[in-house]
């Protein structure tokens, strides 16, 4: 009984992201965008300065992008939901709230992740190789994890958000910022001492760490160090969002 | 089955509902009626565990929707007075998905699903998503949603708002044979005076967050010297028009639907 709960939940995410084709694409084309556009634009200055293909380097950090606007985005669906109404049949079910919380994070965290695959795929028509095929595997444990820890955050930023206009506030001044300062565009090695400190702080940046370690063979935190961060602030989040989940009111 | 004692709701410095109390009989069909913006809607949060309380003490089959509000959630079903449906599932999946998180066993849901869409007459439809629906047809599925798994209470906010007196009739026959069969008790508002009058067996009125009356619509009539509901209502009430608030909800209700656009 309770995974069928959680399964419904999970599959009513899905189809809701399956119908809307214009999301899919969107939230692919804009890390193409970035892909391409740098990936070409820095490649030479890249290989001058020693540091190999610039595209296979950019190419975890694209799916890193992918994966957080993706999964912030899904996160915050709760003010879709408040919006529309529907939000209110969520929280009179008889169920705990973090059940229903997991439910849709773990949802939100699918689409997220599979979103990750796509650009993987697609990077690779553009000349990313990893280095074994293999790794592959363990990367997709990874992007989960990205996934499941920034559809958390999501949805505890909707939480606490009313209306709409906090949606483009949190898109501007937190998910951007959190993309740039990732070391998804740039290597770790060598940053003044200022922006290493904020990289550190941010978890993207050692989700994207761990996908470079595995595809590349370059990592720069450590793979073990990677997880290590990445699950604890996970599991932060996670209960943070079901915190601010149960309370709600309507 | 119900139990309200000096339940108090304030936002900020306004008084929306302001020390009632009453009781409801488990098995009891009971009208809960007022003008616009009197403080139906928030006393039917606060007793769904939607809202908390400012002060005063609930009991819902028994249990306190602050302190025990899963054991609460168990024993009621609802039906908002707003909208409520997912629009990107079906009309079917919208019904499934309730069923699931209500614990019906699956071939019982998947039988009543059957029944409760024809009986709305949604059955040929059942495949097109919700947003394709008009206003009644939405209502109609809210409806049928609400009446999918059996509760001990069930609680309609406006249910015939906007339905056609075929669905409206329809709909209180299935009630009542559910109250019958099943003893569940029913909370309801509506704006239409002869409906309580017909299926209510006791009703309460209120008005700016107070309750100002409260029997069997008989003893209503009489107090008032009145001969329908109706003519009670308004003398309790006074013939003033609360426009202030419907207008609020009905911005509400414009913006939601621009919003949609
Ligand atoms: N979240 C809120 N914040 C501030 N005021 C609110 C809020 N919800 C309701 N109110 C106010 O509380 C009062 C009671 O509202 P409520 O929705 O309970 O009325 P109602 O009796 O259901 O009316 P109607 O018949 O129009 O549905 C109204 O004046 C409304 O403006
Ligand atoms: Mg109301």
């Amino acid at each position: 009984m309770f995974m069928n709960k959680i399964y419904i939940l999970w599959l009513r995410q899905i189809k809701r992201w399956l119908r809307s084709r214009s999301r899919i694409v969107g939230s692919l084309a804009q890390p193409l965008l970035f892909l391409l556009a740098l990936g070409y634009g820095f490649s030479s200055i890249f290989q001058e300065a020693g540091q190999g293909n610039y595209i296979t380097f950019l190419a975890p950090g694209i799916i890193g992008m992918g994966i957080i606007f993706t999964s912030i985005f899904s996160g915050m669906e709760v003010i879709w939901d408040r919006q529309f109404g529907f939000l209110k049949e969520t929280l009179v079910a008889p169920m705990p709230r973090f059940n229903i919380m997991l439910g849709r994070t773990l949802g939100g965290a699918t689409i997220a992740t599979i979103q990750g695959v796509i650009l993987m795929i697609l990077s690779m028509f553009f000349g990313f190789r990893p280095e074994h095929l293999i790794s592959i595997v363990p990367a997709l444990g990874v992007m989960f994890l990205m996934a499941l820890l920034f559809t958390s955050l999501g949805t505890m930023i909707a939480s606490l958000l009313e209306d709409m206009q906090g949606f483009h506030l949190v898109m501007n001044f937190l998910v951007m910022p959190l993309f740039f300062l990732s070391g998804a565009l740039f290597p770790l090695e060598g940053l003044p001492k200022t922006l290493s400190i904020i990289t550190r702080l941010d978890p993207l940046s050692y989700g994207i760490d761990a996908l470079r370690e595995l595809f590349l063979g370059m990592g720069h935190y450590g793979l073990a160090m990677d997880l290590v961060v990445l699950t604890l602030v996970t599991l932060l989040f996670l209960g943070l969002g079901s915190y601010f989940f149960k309370k709600i009111q309507v | 089955m119900i139990r309200v004692n000096n339940l108090t709701k304030t936002f900020g410095d306004f008084t929306a509902v302001n020390d009632i109390g009453f009781s409801v009989k488990p098995g009891e069909i009971f009208a809960f009626l007022g003008p616009n913006g009197a403080g139906k809607t928030t006393t039917i949060k606060m007793l769904t565990t939607l809202l908390r309380p400012t002060a005063g003490s609930i009991l819902v089959n028994g249990n306190d929707p602050v302190k025990s509000p899963e054991a609460v959630r168990r024993s009621f079903g609802i039906v908002f007075q707003d909208q409520s449906l997912d629009d990107e599932l079906t009309a079917w999946e919208n019904m499934e998905f309730h069923g699931v998180i209500y614990d019906l066993p699956k071939p019982l849901r998947r039988e009543r699903i059957r029944q409760l869409l024809i009986f709305v007459d949604l059955w040929d439809k059942k495949d097109r998503l919700a947003k394709e629906f008009s206003g009644g047809m939405k209502r109609r599925l809210e409806i049928a949603r609400g009446l999918l798994h059996h509760p001990k209470v069930i609680f309609l906010d406006e249910p015939t708002l906007g339905l056609d007196p075929q669905t409206r009739n329809h709909m209180w026959e299935y009630l009542q044979e559910l109250n019958k069969k099943e003893g569940t008790t029913v909370f309801f508002t509506t704006h239409y005076m002869e409906e309580a009058d017909r299926v209510a067996q006791r009703v309460a009125i209120i008005d700016h967050g107070k309750i100002v009356a409260m029997g069997t619509s008989d003893e209503l009539k009489k107090q008032t010297d009145a001969l329908t509901l109706e003519e009670a209502f308004l003398s309790l009430t006074g013939k003033t028009i609360r426009d202030e608030s419907a207008k609020a909800t009905d911005m509400m209700r414009r913006m939601r639907r621009a919003w949609r656009k």
